[in-house]
């Protein structure tokens, strides 16, 4: 791993040295603070939250005309890792200082490697600090300190957020050594985003009332085909899984997706779930999320070793 | 006798191109070799197989004793490499950017401070020195690139077009400091080129690149005896007017080859030298001779004459 420190420090100090960077910051922690002023302006809407989970409600409540932080995250997250990413390689190949780099004594992938964890890092850092701007806003509301079931579930939303937007980080690195020109580069990776939060759920439901279309008289069955079909194709998509990670992780009382059969929950109690119970409901979900990013970074890294350095 | 530089056979295929095409090249420790040739002759792939920054399709290469394909590391760390485009980061300033490639070398940062310093001032950019390298000119650049190939303390240099793109002040300083890298610091150098006067004073031996492979090789002037062939001379005269059957006259003394006129400009190629001879044919026909030199071939004629006779 001969230079990978070296690379991958210099590549942080150039993240949170750049502009794009403190441009993305600033909009960040704005919309940290004001998603989190205005929930606590509008502690109404925290009402069918159980009352030991309070705090959860500034990441989900969605306080008058605003979205919820959780939107904001599964919507523009997306933003940041394609901003960190989509010219890491391009970039580097244009200024030509990717054969400068290459001609020290390093390994070739140290250089993606180092790219790839600095941009994590950077997402990282750049999420504690709102997760923190918007606990620091919500303790000081209510008035009470938060207890170590909130704070997992939140840490677990953390860490599904951080996984999720490195998708998207490793996207950008992907198209950035994919393309030569880090513009068509940086047109694709939104292309990337807008199919995958917006066309995703048209085609999942045209898709899905092609093959089990649901009428005004129709058997439970193929209203649950019809579910089954559209949560399938959607599972393709980071922003979909996110969502119900996220769904799932800061809504305790949230028992199950899909289509249930109101057999199935007669005579539930509607008492929270444990966080290890309702991390059972979207283990497939968060397992799915990892393995896209773990796939898109093995894709560019195998893209990026086998590139001639004439084409680098 | 120990080679730096040893490639045997070296062969590599783009998308079914040859780009190197049985590449023999011996480098001898402490020259200059020029590595000569038109662009897409295979230079630039063979530099990068030397480095082990692209696999050879087959043959082999040592840099030191080192193969390159299965040692890189150890080839690039006691090797300083110029790419053709050398780029840097455009924010850091020039000295960021030269401590950066220390730590990328493992240089030892108590050490590194001390040896940035001292290349800045070979290369003459001390004084720039803090100055962001975007902001550079492509001379200074050039002259950056090669503070960067130093700042490793190499014992092999490659250069790629070090001479592209600058100008002729640019130029001068470059060769110059080619030179007292050799002279002060023994350090061998692998010169690639297509600017044939350039390099013609400052290389100990050349090869010329063609096709993938060294056709000839040897110092310049060997080079210049084994394609013009042995006692040649050019005589080049400038007469006061070309007036008729002059040509024809000078055609038929002993000995010429052939003449080449451009205006009143004659180059007049003949195995010996027919000064004499030539300038009496010059008068007989009424007009005089108002410049009269012998020529040595330069490496740019050689160069030309090699390529036109494909």
């Amino acid at each position: 791993m001969s230079g990978i420190r070296v690379i991958l420090w210099k590549e942080m100090v150039d993240y949170f040295g750049s502009k794009r960077f403190l441009i993305l910051f600033i909009i960040i922690c704005l919309t940290g603070i004001s998603v989190a002023y205005l929930a606590s302006q509008n502690l109404g809407s925290f009402a069918h939250i159980p009352g030991e989970f309070l705090l959860l409600g500034f990441f989900i409540s969605s306080a008058g005309s605003l979205p919820s932080f959780t939107f904001f995250v599964s919507f523009f997250g997306p933003l940041i890792g394609l901003i960190l990413g989509f010219d890491a390689i391009s970039g580097e190949r244009s200024r030509g200082t990717i054969s400068m780099v290459l001609s020290q004594p390093v390994f070739r992938d140290s250089l993606i490697n180092g790219k790839f964890l600095a941009g994590l890092a950077t997402i990282a850092v750049m999420f504690v600090s709102i997760f923190l701007i918007i606990l620091g806003l919500g303790i000081w509301t209510l008035g009470f300190s938060p207890n170590l079931e909130e704070i997992s579930r939140i840490g677990v939303y953390y860490l599904a957020s951080v996984v999720y937007v490195g998708f998207w980080l490793s996207l950008g690195i992907l198209f950035s050594i994919l393309f030569r020109r880090t513009s068509s580069s940086a047109l694709t990776s939104i292309m990337m985003w807008i199919f995958f939060t917006f066309f995703i759920y048209m085609i999942a439901n045209v898709v899905a009332d092609q093959i089990a279309p649901v009428a005004a008289v129709t058997t439970p069955e193929v209203v649950a085909k019809n579910e089954a079909i559209r949560r399938m194709i959607l599972r393709i998509s980071p922003a979909a899984l996110f969502d119900q990670i996220a769904t799932a992780v800061l809504n305790p009382s949230v028992r199950a997706f899909g289509f249930i059969n109101p057999a199935q929950i007669s005579g539930l109690l509607p008492t929270p779930l444990s966080l290890g119970q309702s991390l059972m409901i979207v283990w497939p979900e968060f397992v799915g999320l990892v393995a896209l990013m773990l796939i898109c970074f093995a894709v560019s890294y195998v893209v990026f070793m086998r590139q001639e350095i004439r084409s680098l | 006798m120990e080679w730096v530089v040893e490639a045997n056979q070296l062969k590599k295929v783009y998308n079914g191109v040859k780009a190197v095409d049985g590449m023999d090249l011996r480098i001898k420790e402490g020259e200059i070799f020029g590595f000569l040739g038109p662009n897409g002759a295979g230079k630039t792939t063979t530099i990068l197989m030397l480095l082990g920054l692209t696999e050879p399709t087959s043959g082999e290469v040592k840099v030191f004793g080192y193969n390159s394909t299965k040692n890189p590391l150890e080839v690039k760390r006691i090797t300083g490499y110029l790419p053709e485009n050398i780029g840097f980061y455009e924010d850091l300033t020039a000295r960021e950017n030269l401590i950066y490639i220390t730590k990328l070398n493992g240089i030892p940062p108590s050490e590194s401070a001390a040896r940035v310093e001292e290349v800045l001032s070979v290369v003459g950019l001390s004084e720039v020195a803090d100055k962001e390298a975007g902001k550079f000119s492509r001379g200074m650049l050039q002259r950056l690139g090669m503070a960067a190939t130093l700042v490793k303390q190499p014992k092999l240099v490659i250069l790629d077009e070090p001479t592209l793109g600058i100008d002729p002040e640019g130029v001068e300083q470059i060769l110059n400091l080619i030179r007292k890298m050799k002279e002060e610091k023994n350090i061998t150098i692998l010169l690639s080129s297509h600017f044939l006067h350039q390099v013609q004073r400052i290389c100990d031996r050349i090869g010329i690149v063609s096709q993938g492979k060294i056709v000839i090789e040897g110092s310049v002037d060997e080079v210049g005896e084994k394609i013009m062939g042995e006692g040649g001379t050019q005589i080049q005269v400038q007469v006061s007017q070309l007036t008729p059957g002059l040509l024809d006259s000078i055609k038929e003394i002993e000995g010429v080859r052939d003449i080449d006129v451009s205006g009143n400009f004659l180059n007049i190629r003949c195995d010996r030298d027919l000064r004499l001879e030539v300038s009496r044919a010059i008068v007989e026909k009424g007009c005089f001779p108002l410049l009269f030199k012998t020529q040595d071939y330069t490496l740019e004629e050689i160069y030309v004459r090699y390529f036109r006779e494909r």
